[in-house]
């Protein structure tokens, strides 16, 4: 793992793999002297490593979904299809490098694969605006998933999003219609879509290209209506000690249960996708290996289904969704 | 007192003597304009001088835009639970409760059956008073409810929506009510049955991003704030001053996302013309 960019509570594990990364080089090949406290100090990482990411916080879940190294839609593309030909802009004003699509195959099968995508380096990010949408972002994911309608191509989505752009352009071109027609029009695309968060499901950014039939997320990964620095900045307005600041996000965290265990608790979600040890970031490759093996099964399932049965599931997933009382 | 009012008062009168300011006299909140209480209520609370529409209480706009005596409320006893058991400053059963004892209602919506010059309709209105209008279980069920009303019946939607959003103390389960509304207006749509959209100030957020915005026709009270993310948010993400008049009523319909701003007095009128065009084979001509 590329130890430049790690988390506060990565710290100890990622001194430990740099320590035993040293003493490999030292002693390289499977020579006698070294191998003995190797082995003792690889134990001692992994033992570190499962102590330390089975009691994750909601807070720390959602670091590691913003994790810096964590792969993103353009990375796992490659790795769980083949012959992607991405497609862009949205026939009406641009094309949002927020958003990414086109058709490719999954184990030889025709789909149509669409996600959210950020960028790694300081250029990649404001590239891709942060993997923050403007309209043109979800009006060139419904043109893209119209088509698939067209050809009868099943749909599968990646969210991976802070949040819809708040900004003046963004505005002026209708991000609330934008949003607004998709969940509508999504709704009723008459062929099986499969939703998967990948990274972060922020609010109606995420919802945007959020309506399916099956909606899955990976175990790191956060949904919710706002943000917990959002959440906890309308509740405590501005803090000024730091230490208060993070007390109060892990607090907003918590109070939203925003994690894949909690929405498929809330029964938002159909199910959770499991990453290595350590997060996605730590084994990018097994991480999309678990992801492949997830769609192919539920997207299985899916095809399996009419479209009259689709829809009808569809409409019901949603219509069941609330939970209130009659006096 | 004119008449209008009078008919708002019946039906709930906590919610709404608490808007009428004590005493005589009152200032324009934004031309300064010091006006009688007495002419603003004549004028439908809006400014003679700058046309600033008052925020009115929810259930006003129903004696506004529906025949008298024709309106009959549904799904009123529809209460919030708490899901999440959140937490912040005060338990959100607490706010719940506050918000009942405030507005004499249950959750931040009105929904109901009524005329509209002698056309059946679907009908709901936000309440601001409740929690900003935002939108939770309640909310998005007492909406979807409406739609299906629509529906099942076969009459026009019309909605005033007046909403700061998704309401954050039900977390992920609000987000997905702008799904469940969503989704039953598509269905709406295809049986080619009308919704009319009016928006007062504030519409935003995920109000604005689901059924507010999806109207068949999308009209707007003149000044009022419409958009998807608050404007404090979009200027700390821009670092700089927002232009003037932006996200505004104005500004929407020069942008192609209103067809409409109407003054709150013309609403009946235009609403029903409205309907008497994309209804007009449902409506008996005599
Ligand atoms: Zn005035």
């Amino acid at each position: 793992m590329d130890d430049k960019y790690y988390l506060e509570f990565e710290k100890p594990i990622v001194e430990l793999d740099r320590k035993i990364r040293e003493m490999k080089e030292l002693a390289p090949g499977d020579v006698g002297w070294l191998r003995d406290e190797i082995a003792e100090l690889e134990e001692r990482r992994d033992k570190l490593q499962s102590d330390v990411y089975s009691g994750l916080t909601r807070w720390q879940r959602v670091q590691l979904a913003r994790h810096p190294l964590r792969p993103y839609t353009l990375d796992y593309i490659p790795i769980i299809f083949t012959d992607f030909i991405e497609l862009h802009g949205d026939r009406l004003f641009a094309d949002d490098k927020a958003l990414v699509g086109g058709f490719a195959r999954l184990d030889g099968d025709p789909v149509m694969v669409v996600g959210q995508q950020k960028g790694r380096d300081v250029k990649q990010r404001q590239y891709r605006n942060f993997g923050m949408c403007h309209p043109e972002g979800y009006r060139k994911a419904l043109r893209l998933f119209k088509l698939a309608e067209k050809y009868e191509l099943p749909i599968i989505i990646f969210v991976d999003t802070p949040g819809a752009y708040p900004g003046i352009g963004a505005e002026e071109r209708g991000q609330a219609e934008a949003i607004a027609r998709n969940i509508r029009e999504m709704s009723v695309l008459e062929v099986p879509i499969l939703i998967a968060i990948i990274g972060e499901g922020a609010s109606g950014g995420a919802l945007g290209i959020g309506i399916g039939d099956t909606i899955l997320m990976m175990e790191n990964s956060w949904y919710s209506v706002i943000s917990p620095e959002g959440c906890a900045a309308i509740l405590w307005k501005e803090v000024e000690d730091p230490k208060q600041a993070e007390a109060n996000r892990i607090q907003a965290a918590d109070a939203l249960k925003v994690t894949a265990e909690d929405l498929v608790n809330l029964n938002i979600i159909d199910g959770v996708i499991p990453e290595p040890l350590g997060g996605a970031h730590r084994d990018p490759a097994r991480a999309a290996e678990y992801l492949k093996k997830s769609l192919l099964d539920h997207l299985k399932i899916l095809m399996n289904k009419d479209k009259q049965t689709l829809l009808l599931e569809r409409l019901r997933k949603y219509r069941a969704m609330g939970v209130f009382m009659e006096t | 007192m004119v008449d209008w009012f009078n008919r708002a008062r019946k039906g709930t009168p906590s919610a709404e003597k608490r808007d009428i300011p004590d005493g005589v006299w009152t200032k324009c909140q934004s031309c300064n304009e010091i006006l009688t209480v007495m002419s603003l209520d004549k004028n439908f609370w809006v400014c003679p001088k700058c046309e600033f529409h008052f925020r009115i209480p929810a259930v006003s706009y129903i004696s506004l835009l529906i025949d008298p005596d024709t309106f009959e409320e549904f799904d009123a006893d529809l209460v919030s639970m708490d899901p999440l058991e959140f937490k912040d400053l005060k338990k959100y059963p607490e706010r719940i409760a506050s918000a009942r004892k405030k507005t004499g209602r249950n959750d931040a919506v009105i929904c109901g059956m009524g005329k509209i010059e002698g056309i059946e309709i679907s009908f709901c209105v936000m309440d601001f008073e409740f929690i900003g209008g935002s939108m939770g279980s309640v909310v998005g069920e007492k909406v979807a409810r409406a739609i299906e009303r629509s529906i099942s019946k076969g009459v026009p939607l019309v909605i005033v929506s007046c909403s700061g959003g998704a309401r954050m103390m039900e977390g992920i389960l609000s987000l997905m009510q702008m799904a469940k509304t969503s989704t039953l207006l598509a269905m709406l749509n295809k049986l080619k049955i009308p919704f009319i959209s009016i928006l007062t100030n504030p519409t935003t957020a995920g109000v604005m991003a689901s059924y507010a915005s999806l109207g068949d026709v999308i009209i707007a009270e003149p000044k009022a704030l419409l958009g998807f993310a608050g404007p404090r948010v979009i200027a700390q993400t821009i670092g700089g001053e927002l232009p003037p008049g932006f996200q505004s009523s104005e500004f929407f319909r020069e942008h192609g996302f209103l067809d409409k701003i109407v003054s709150r007095p013309q609403l009946k009128k235009t609403t029903t013309q409205l309907l008497q065009y994309m209804w007009h084979q449902n409506i008996n001509q005599t």
